[in-house]
C-alpha cells in the first residue's frame, strides 16, 4: 500500500483525509500535527473564548476516529524540512519519514505587524487552542484588554474577552471595521452594535508600540497617544504558512500554488487549505477548504476528474446579538452594477445587495442575517433575479414556518461550511435512519462548522425524519433563540437588568408568555434581586400574589411554617373567612389552610386582617416545609424535625425558584411528612440527618436521592441551602428538581455543592444570602403597591346607562 | 334598543401600567384595556374559551395570552392567534386618548349583561391549566 503523509492536523487536512477514506482504501496514512490536540473545530475557538462552548464540545474527530481508520497520528511533532527528491520529511524530533504522496495542510500563521516590543509578556495571538487557553487563563473581570485589529477575528476575540469580564477596546488601523467584508455604512452599524455591547472601538489608529516594563501596561499609537492595557491580542490578519512549500522547492507565491486538481508543481506533493493559492486567491474560511479537499481526494486516489473552480467567499460574524453576513463583491463602485439598500438605524439593520446583469454579485447583511442562505444560493447558482425584483430584500410573506425549507431545491446548500446540500441531508435521513441532529452531524458533517445552519437542519429533520426527536430543550423559545445556559451568560456579562432589554438586544423585541416569566426569573436570580423588576413580564399570580382560579377569583394560602399554627391564628383565619364570605376554607395537601374564591380587590384587606405572611402557594418559588411532630411528642422521634423544618422554611421563604419547590423534615425514617418525595427532604436518624433531593409525588413519583448525611441540624440546613442555590442557578425555567437531578446526576450535584471546594460553597452561600436580604414577604405590597391599580377593580369614569 | 355606538370616557392613562391590562366595568360589561406604550387597545374581558379574565393576561407585542389556558388573541383585530384559539375571536373596541383619558367606543345596544356570568366553583382541576401556577 502507498504511504500518504499529511502535514497539518487542522481543519482542511483532516477534512480531506475524511474524503480520501470514502474511496477504495489505497493508503497507509500518517498525520503530523504540531499542536498537541486531536482535530478540532478552529472556528469555534471564538465560542470557547466567549464561554458558549467548552473545549470538549469542539472536538471534530476524537482519538477513536484515528484508530478506527488506522491512521498513525503524530501529535506535537513539527515538520521542519522536506526532501522532495528523496521523498522524505524531517520532524523537529529528528524523525525522518518516507512518503509516496505528501499532503501539505499547514494553514496560516498570524500576521504580527511591526510594533515595538510586540513580544512582551501579556501579548497574545488568537489562532489555536493553546492561544485560547492562555487567554482564558489570563483574562479576569476588570482587566483592560486591547485587541489590535477590527476584522472578524479581532471582533470575535474582543467579544469573547468582554464576556469574560474584561474591559475591551478594539483598535483598528482602517476607518471602518471589517473593511474586507463590509462597506463603510455596514462597518458603522457593526461599530455601533459593538459599542452597545460595551466594547470600545477606536478607528484609524496605527499601533506603534507596546508599553510597559516587562509586562504589558499600555499601547501607543502613531502621533503619541496611548491607552492603558493589561493584555493585548494581536489579530491583524493571517498569512499562508508556506515555509515547507519553499523547502520542498514548490512554486510558491503568496500561498503554495495549486492547479484546478489541487496539484502543486511536484507530482507527488499536494496541498490544501489556507496554505494554498488557487487562481491567485488564498482562502481564509472553511467552506472553500472543504471544497478543495473533495477535489484533492478525487485526484490523489486516482479518480482525477472533478475540478476546483474557486469559491464564493462568505463570512459570518459569530457574535451573539451582532448578526453580520457578507459574501461576494462588497465595494460600491463596480462598473455596471446596481445597488439595492435598506437601512433602519434604530433597529440596527442594514442590508445591501449588489446586482450585476440581473444576477446577485454581492451581499451585506448587518443586524438581521436570517436570509443569508437564500442570498448565498443566488450567488452560487447565478440565479436570474429580474423577475423577483420586488422581493429581493423582503421575500413575500409566508405564514408557514416550514416553507423556507420546503421551497429549497435539493441541490441548494444548507451547510455552507461543510458544503452539504438539502438533497444529501434528506438522503442520509432516509438511508441511514437518522432522527436526531447529532446523528445528522456525525453522518453528513452538516452543522459542524460555524453552526449557523443548525435551525435549517432541524427544520429538515422535523419535516423528513419519521421519528424526529428534538434533543433536550435547546433554546428558551422562538423569541430569544438561545439556550438558557447561554442566556444566563449573556445576561451576566452584558449586565442586562430588565426583561425588555434582553428581548430587545437578543430577541425579537416582543417576547411571549413562555420567555417573559422565564427571563423575569433569570434576572431576579442572577442579580440576587437587584434587577429592574417588570411586573408586566410576570404571570398574573406574581402580580397579585395569589393563585388565579377558574372563575378569575384567587386563593389565599398564608404561610404556616412547618404546618404549625396557633389558636389565635386559627381564630383570625376564621374571622377573615366570615368577613369576606370566603366560599371555601380547606386544609391543603401541604399542611396549611387555603381560602378559596377571593376577589382580587379583597386580597390586600384579607392579608392585612390575617397578619400572616404569604405562603407563596401561587408562584414558582419556595412553597413550604412539611414537618412531623418529631422528638417533641412522638415516641419514635430521633430529631426535632418540627423546629428544623420551621428554621429551613424561614431561611428560604420568599425566594423564587425555577419551578415550585417543596420541602419536608421528618424525625425518623417512618417519614410521616413524606420527605423522601419532596424536592428537598431532611430525614432524622439517631445522631444524624440525611439530606435528600429530587423527590416527587406529583405527576411523577420519584424517590429522592441522598445528597449527604451530616450530624447536626445546622449542617443539614446548610447542605439544603447549597443544593437550593445550585438548583436556582443551573436548572432551566419550569424544571422541577426531579428532572434537574436526573439531568445533572446526583454525583455531579454533590461534587458541586456539598463536596465543592470551600470558596465555591462560600460563593453559592453569598449569592443566596444576597438574594435573601433583598427578598420580602410579597403580601407587604398591600401597604406599598407596585402600582396604584395593582389590586383595584377600576370603575368607568363615566357612568353609562345601558 | 337601537344599535348605536357611544364613546365613553373610561379610565385615566396612568391607571394602566405599561404592557399590562386592567378590566373596567362599563355598565354591566367588562372591558379589558391594555397599555401598549404608544397606544391603548380595548377588548371584551371575557375569554371565549372558559371566560378567563383577559385583562390579567401577559401582553406580548399587540397580543394578549389568557391567564387560564393560554389562548392568545390579537388586541388589534380580536382574532385568535395561536393553535388553541385560532378558530375563535374576541370583540374589540375603538379607543381614543384625550387629555390623559382613554375613551372606548361601545355599541350601546349590546352593552347589556351578557351570557352566563362566571361561576365560582369548588372544583379546581383543569389539567389544561398550563400557565396557572400550581401549589
Ligand atoms: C390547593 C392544593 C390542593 C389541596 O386542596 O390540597 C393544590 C392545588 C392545585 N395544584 Fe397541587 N395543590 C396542592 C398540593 C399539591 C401537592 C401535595 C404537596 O404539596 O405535598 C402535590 C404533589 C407534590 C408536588 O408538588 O409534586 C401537588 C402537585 C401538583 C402538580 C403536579 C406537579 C408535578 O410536577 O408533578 C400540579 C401541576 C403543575 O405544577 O404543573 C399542581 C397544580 C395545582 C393547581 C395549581 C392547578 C392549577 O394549575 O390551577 C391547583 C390550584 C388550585 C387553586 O386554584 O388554588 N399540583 N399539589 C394544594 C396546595 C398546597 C399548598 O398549601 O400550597
Ligand atoms: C478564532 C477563529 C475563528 C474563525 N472563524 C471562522 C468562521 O466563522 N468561519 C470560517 O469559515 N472560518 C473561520 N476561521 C478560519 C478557519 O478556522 C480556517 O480557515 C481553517 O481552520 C483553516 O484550515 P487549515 O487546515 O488550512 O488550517 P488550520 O486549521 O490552521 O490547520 C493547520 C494545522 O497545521 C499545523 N501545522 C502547521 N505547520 C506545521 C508543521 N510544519 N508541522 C506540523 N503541523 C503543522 C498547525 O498547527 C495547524 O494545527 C476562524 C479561525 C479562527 C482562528
Ligand atoms: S390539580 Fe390538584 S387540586 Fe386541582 S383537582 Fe387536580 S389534584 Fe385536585
Ligand atoms: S379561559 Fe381563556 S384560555 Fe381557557
Amino acid at each position: 500500500m502507498e504511504k500518504l503523509v499529511v502535514v497539518g492536523n487542522g481543519m482542511a487536512g483532516v477534512a480531506c483525509v475524511e474524503q480520501i477514506l470514502k474511496y477504495e482504501k489505497k493508503f497507509d496514512i500518517t498525520i503530523f500535527g504540531d499542536e498537541t490536540h486531536v482535530n478540532y473545530n478552529r472556528i469555534l475557538l471564538s465560542s470557547v473564548l466567549a464561554g458558549e462552548k467548552s473545549l470538549d464540545d469542539i472536538v471534530l474527530n476524537g482519538l477513536d476516529w484515528y484508530q478506527k481508520n488506522n491512521i498513525d497520528l503524530r501529535l506535537g511533532v513539527r515538520i521542519v524540512d522536506i526532501d522532495s527528491s528523496a521523498k522524505t520529511i524531517t520532524g523537529n524530533d529528528g524523525s525522518v519519514t518516507h512518503f509516496d504522496k505528501l499532503l501539505l495542510a499547514t494553514g496560516s500563521v498570524p500576521v504580527i505587524p511591526s510594533i515595538e516590543d510586540v513580544k512582551k509578556e501579556g501579548v497574545f495571538v488568537f489562532r489555536n487552542l493553546d492561544d485560547t487557553r492562555s487567554l482564558l487563563e489570563r483574562c479576569r473581570p476588570g482587566l483592560k484588554a486591547v485587541v489590535i485589529g477590527g476584522g472578524l477575528l479581532g471582533l470575535e476575540a474582543a467579544r469573547g474577552l468582554q464576556v469574560q469580564g474584561c474591559d475591551v477596546t478594539v483598535v483598528h488601523l482602517m476607518d471602518t471595521l471589517m473593511e474586507r467584508q463590509l462597506d463603510n455604512t455596514g462597518g458603522g452599524y457593526v461599530a455601533a452594535k459593538m459599542n452597545e455591547l460595551g466594547v470600545t472601538v477606536l478607528l484609524g489608529l496605527s499601533t506603534t508600540a507596546i508599553l510597559g516594563n516587562g509586562h504589558v501596561e499600555g499601547v501607543q499609537f502613531k502621533g503619541g497617544r496611548s491607552i492603558p492595557a493589561d493584555l493585548v491580542v494581536v489579530a491583524a490578519g493571517i498569512r499562508p504558512n508556506v515555509s515547507l512549500g519553499v523547502a520542498a522547492g514548490l512554486e510558491v507565491k503568496r500561498g503554495i500554488v495549486v492547479n484546478d486538481y489541487m496539484e502543486t508543481s511536484h507530482p507527488d506533493i499536494f496541498a490544501v487549505g489556507e496554505c494554498v493559492q488557487h487562481n491567485g486567491v488564498c482562502y481564509g474560511l472553511v467552506a472553500p477548504l472543504i471544497e478543495q479537499g473533495k477535489v484533492l481526494a478525487a485526484t490523489i486516489t486516482g479518480n482525477k476528474g472533478p475540478k476546483y473552480e474557486g469559491s464564493v467567499q462568505a463570512a459570518k460574524l459569530k457574535i451573539m446579538g451582532v448578526d453580520v453576513f457578507s459574501a461576494g463583491e462588497i465595494a460600491d463602485k463596480v462598473d455596471g452594477s446596481e445597488v439595492i439598500r435598506y437601512e433602519d438605524p434604530s433597529l440596527g439593520v442594514y442590508k445591501k445587495l449588489t446586482l450585476k446583469a440581473g444576477k446577485l454579485a454581492g451581499v451585506i447583511l448587518v443586524g438581521d442575517a436570517s436570509d443569508s442562505h437564500r442570498y448565498m444560493d443566488w450567488l452560487r447558482s447565478g440565479t436570474d433575479l429580474r423577475s423577483m425584483r420586488k422581493h429581493l430584500l423582503f421575500p413575500a410573506a409566508s405564514e408557514d414556518v416550514g416553507l423556507d425549507v420546503a421551497m429549497m431545491s435539493d441541490n441548494e446548500t444548507i451547510c455552507g461550511c461543510m458544503g452539504v446540500t438539502k438533497g444529501t441531508i434528506i438522503e442520509a435521513i432516509h438511508d441511514k435512519g437518522i432522527n436526531t441532529l447529532s446523528q445528522l452531524k456525525e453522518c453528513t458533517r452538516a452543522s459542524t462548522g460555524c453552526g449557523s445552519c443548525t435551525s435549517l437542519c432541524q427544520q429538515i429533520l422535523k419535516a423528513v425524519a419519521p421519528e424526529f426527536e428534538e434533543e433536550t430543550r435547546k433554546t428558551l423559545c422562538k423569541c430569544v433563540p438561545f439556550s438558557e445556559d447561554n442566556l444566563r451568560e449573556i445576561v451576566r456579562s452584558q449586565k442586562l437588568k430588565s426583561v425588555q432589554e434582553v428581548l430587545e438586544i437578543y430577541g425579537n423585541g416582543i417576547g411571549c408568555e413562555v420567555c417573559k416569566p422565564a427571563l423575569s426569573y433569570m434576572l431576579d436570580m442572577l442579580w440576587c434581586g437587584d434587577h429592574d423588576e417588570d411586573r408586566s413580564a410576570r404571570f398574573i399570580n406574581d402580580r397579585v400574589h395569589a393563585n388565579i382560579q377558574k372563575d378569575g377569583t384567587f386563593s389565599v394560602v398564608p404561610r404556616m411554617r412547618g404546618g404549625v399554627t396557633s389558636p389565635a391564628e386559627l381564630r383570625r383565619i376564621a374571622d377573615v373567612a366570615e368577613k369576606y364570605n370566603v366560599p371555601m376554607v380547606k386544609v391543603t395537601g401541604s399542611q396549611r389552610i387555603d381560602l378559596l374564591g377571593v376577589k382580587k380587590s379583597d386580597l390586600p384587606k384579607i392579608w392585612a386582617d390575617l397578619g400572616m405572611p404569604s405562603g407563596q402557594a401561587y408562584t414558582k418559588g419556595v412553597r413550604m416545609v412539611k414537618t412531623c411532630v418529631g422528638t417533641d411528642f412522638c415516641r419514635f422521634g430521633t430529631q426535632d424535625s418540627t423546629s428544623a423544618g420551621i428554621e429551613l422554611e424561614r431561611r428560604l421563604e420568599n425566594l423564587f425558584t425555577p419551578h415550585k419547590l417543596k420541602m419536608a423534615a421528618v424525625g425518623c425514617p417512618r417519614n410521616c411528612a413524606e420527605a423522601t418525595v419532596k424536592d428537598i427532604g431532611l430525614i432524622g436518624n439517631e445522631g444524624s440527618w440525611q439530606v435528600v433531593v429530587g423527590g416527587a409525588a406529583g405527576k411523577n413519583v420519584r424517590k429522592a436521592d441522598l445528597l449527604v448525611t451530616v450530624e447536626t441540624t445546622e449542617e443539614a440546613i446548610r447542605a439544603a441551602e447549597l443544593f437550593f442555590q445550585y438548583y436556582r442557578e443551573n436548572a432551566n425555567y419550569l424544571e422541577r428538581t426531579y428532572d434537574f437531578v436526573e439531568r445533572f446526576g446526583i454525583e455531579k450535584i454533590r461534587k458541586e455543592t456539598v463536596y465543592a471546594p470551600d470558596d465555591k460553597k462560600q460563593s453559592l452561600r453569598d449569592r443566596l444570602r444576597k438574594s435573601k436580604e433583598r427578598s420580602q414577604d410579597a403580601w407587604l405590597e398591600r401597604e406599598t403597591p407596585r402600582h396604584p391599580s395593582q389590586f383595584v377593580q377600576i370603575k368607568s369614569l363615566e357612568d353609562v346607562l345601558v | 334598543m337601537k344599535d348605536t355606538k357611544r364613546w365613553i370616557r373610561v379610565v385615566r392613562c396612568e391607571d394602566i401600567p405599561l404592557r399590562e391590562g386592567r378590566s373596567v366595568k362599563v355598565g354591566h360589561r367588562e372591558i379589558a384595556i391594555f397599555n401598549l406604550g404608544d397606544r391603548f387597545l380595548a377588548v371584551d374581558n371575557r375569554c371565549p374559551h372558559k371566560g378567563g379574565p383577559l385583562a390579567d393576561g401577559i401582553v406580548c407585542g399587540s397580543t394578549v395570552v389568557c391567564p387560564l389556558h393560554a389562548w392568545k388573541f390579537s388586541l388589534e383585530t380580536g382574532a385568535g392567534v395561536n393553535a388553541a384559539s385560532s378558530s375563535s375571536s374576541i370583540e374589540t373596541f375603538a379607543t381614543s386618548v384625550d387629555d390623559g383619558i382613554v375613551s372606548v367606543e361601545i355599541p350601546v345596544s349590546q352593552a347589556e349583561p351578557h351570557g352566563p356570568q362566571l361561576q365560582s366553583s369548588a372544583h379546581f382541576c383543569d389539567m389544561l391549566a398550563v400557565l396557572a401556577d400550581s401549589p
